[in-house]
């Protein structure tokens, strides 16, 4: 079966900030995205997702390159200088191109 | 002498389990369900009680708690501002300004056991204290950097975040049902209220025990701070309320309310709005110093206070 390459974004970051992921992931041009919760650890401690100051989510965004860059350097610019945030792509293959 | 608070202990519990490492853990819905369920079951108390009396006539005592909520944060913010930078200053000063509500349940229940009449309307209370302390908090930090503040989303976290939402819908529908509409609810609501209560301390002491790291880090100044700040606002909250006419008892919570510092509704407001404040140090205290505090020690000091202060 024929797939179609793309990149998936994927963002592990303090669940306060799911708003505004989702709001920039839209304003950047994704079609969708996928959330889910989270824990685990870093240089600077454990999230263990205990209690809400304690919770982590991890977006996954599929999309296409130009678009997973500009998000991607907007969440470095704006949040992680202050936040808790990971983030990587990998190179996905997807089986209908007019949904991403 | 008094028998030992079950709530108390269940608290110990959870704390012990997490500093000997247990592999104890309560799902995660389980937590919001059970702080879901106190936040509910303490406004509707609050509400079927309201119900009875003309409203208009707390509104001294609620301006005088929204005012209290306010001024928390500015006396703090110079002392923090000793050590700490302006952003950490602020965020801590704002997590003292607002409220921890589980403080309160504890509070109410130790008076409850004593038989200690309090206030119809401190519910309402609770809830008009936890945002004028991160509304000033969130000043603090701002004052004099230029950056400007997004309000907007900020009073939507604060208004519709659980807490508040959940306090103030429990405060209306109990007003509005009365006690005679209450009672098909009351076996969930009033007679499990206190089991209730102690399964979520024991989930309390193992997220403050995992907050001691954390203290380490923090170093002394902190750690003083901790004990002394709810001492002092404990004594603060007690003037007040005798000033604004409350009880022994309702002096006692109110005292309870200046004295405990919010973990809910503050940490998530203060990561938005001040973000380059360290969340490890507000939390720390606020959880790992001042909650264990005030469940083991503050608690039965306030009503101390009451007494001194009322006599």
């Amino acid at each position: 079966m024929q797939t179609h390459d793309r990149k998936m974004l994927v963002i592990i970051g303090e669940a306060a900030l799911e708003r505004s992921l989702i709001r920039d992931a839209r304003s950047f041009g994704a079609h969708g995205y996928t959330i889910s919760e989270v824990r685990g650890g870093g240089e600077r401690g454990d999230r263990e997702a205990r209690w809400e100051a304690d919770r982590s989510i991890e977006m996954k965004v599929i999309c296409d390159e130009a678009v997973a860059e500009k998000l991607a350097q907007h969440v470095l610019a704006s949040y992680a200088p202050h936040y808790a945030v990971t983030l990587f792509t990998a190179d996905v293959g997807i089986f209908r191109p007019q949904k991403f | 002498m008094t028998a030992l608070d079950p709530v108390v202990l269940f608290f110990l519990l959870g704390l012990i389990a997490r500093i000997a490492k247990s592999d104890l853990r309560l799902p995660e819905a389980l937590y919001d369900a059970l702080a879901i369920y106190l936040l509910l079951a303490i406004g509707l108390k609050g509400g079927v009680q309201l119900a009875q009396q003309p409203l208009a006539t707390v509104l001294p005592q609620a301006l005088a708690a929204v005012a209290l909520g306010a001024a928390i944060p500015l006396l703090l913010f110079p002392l923090l501002r000793a050590k700490l930078s302006r952003p950490d200053a602020a965020s801590i000063a704002a997590h003292y300004g607002s409220v921890s509500v589980v403080t309160f349940a504890v509070a109410a229940s130790f008076l409850a056991a004593r038989s200690i009449d309090t206030e119809s309307y401190m519910p309402l209370l609770v809830a008009l204290m936890e945002a004028p302390g991160i509304v000033v908090g969130i000043v603090l930090a701002r004052a004099g950097g230029g950056q400007r503040i997004a309000w907007g989303p900020l009073a939507h976290e604060v208004v519709f975040g659980r807490s508040v939402l959940l306090l103030l819908g429990g405060l209306v529908i109990g007003t509005l049902i009365g006690p005679e509409g209450s009672r098909p609810i009351a076996p969930l609501f009033t007679d499990l209220f206190k089991g209730v209560l102690a399964l979520f301390l024991l989930e309390m002491g193992l997220v403050a025990g995992g907050r001691i790291g954390d203290l380490r880090r923090a170093g002394l100044f902190l750690l003083a701070f901790g004990i002394a700040a709810p001492v002092a606002l404990g004594a603060l909250g007690a003037l007040v309320g005798h000033a604004i006419g409350l009880s022994p008892g309702g002096a006692a919570l109110l005292a309870t309310l200046a004295a405990s510092a919010s973990y809910i509704a503050a940490p998530t407001a203060m990561r938005i709005a001040v973000p380059e404040a360290n969340p490890a140090l507000s939390i720390g205290v606020a959880l790992g110093i001042t909650f264990p505090f005030n469940i083991f020690v503050g608690i039965p000091l306030y009503l101390q206070y009451a007494r001194w202060i009322g006599g």
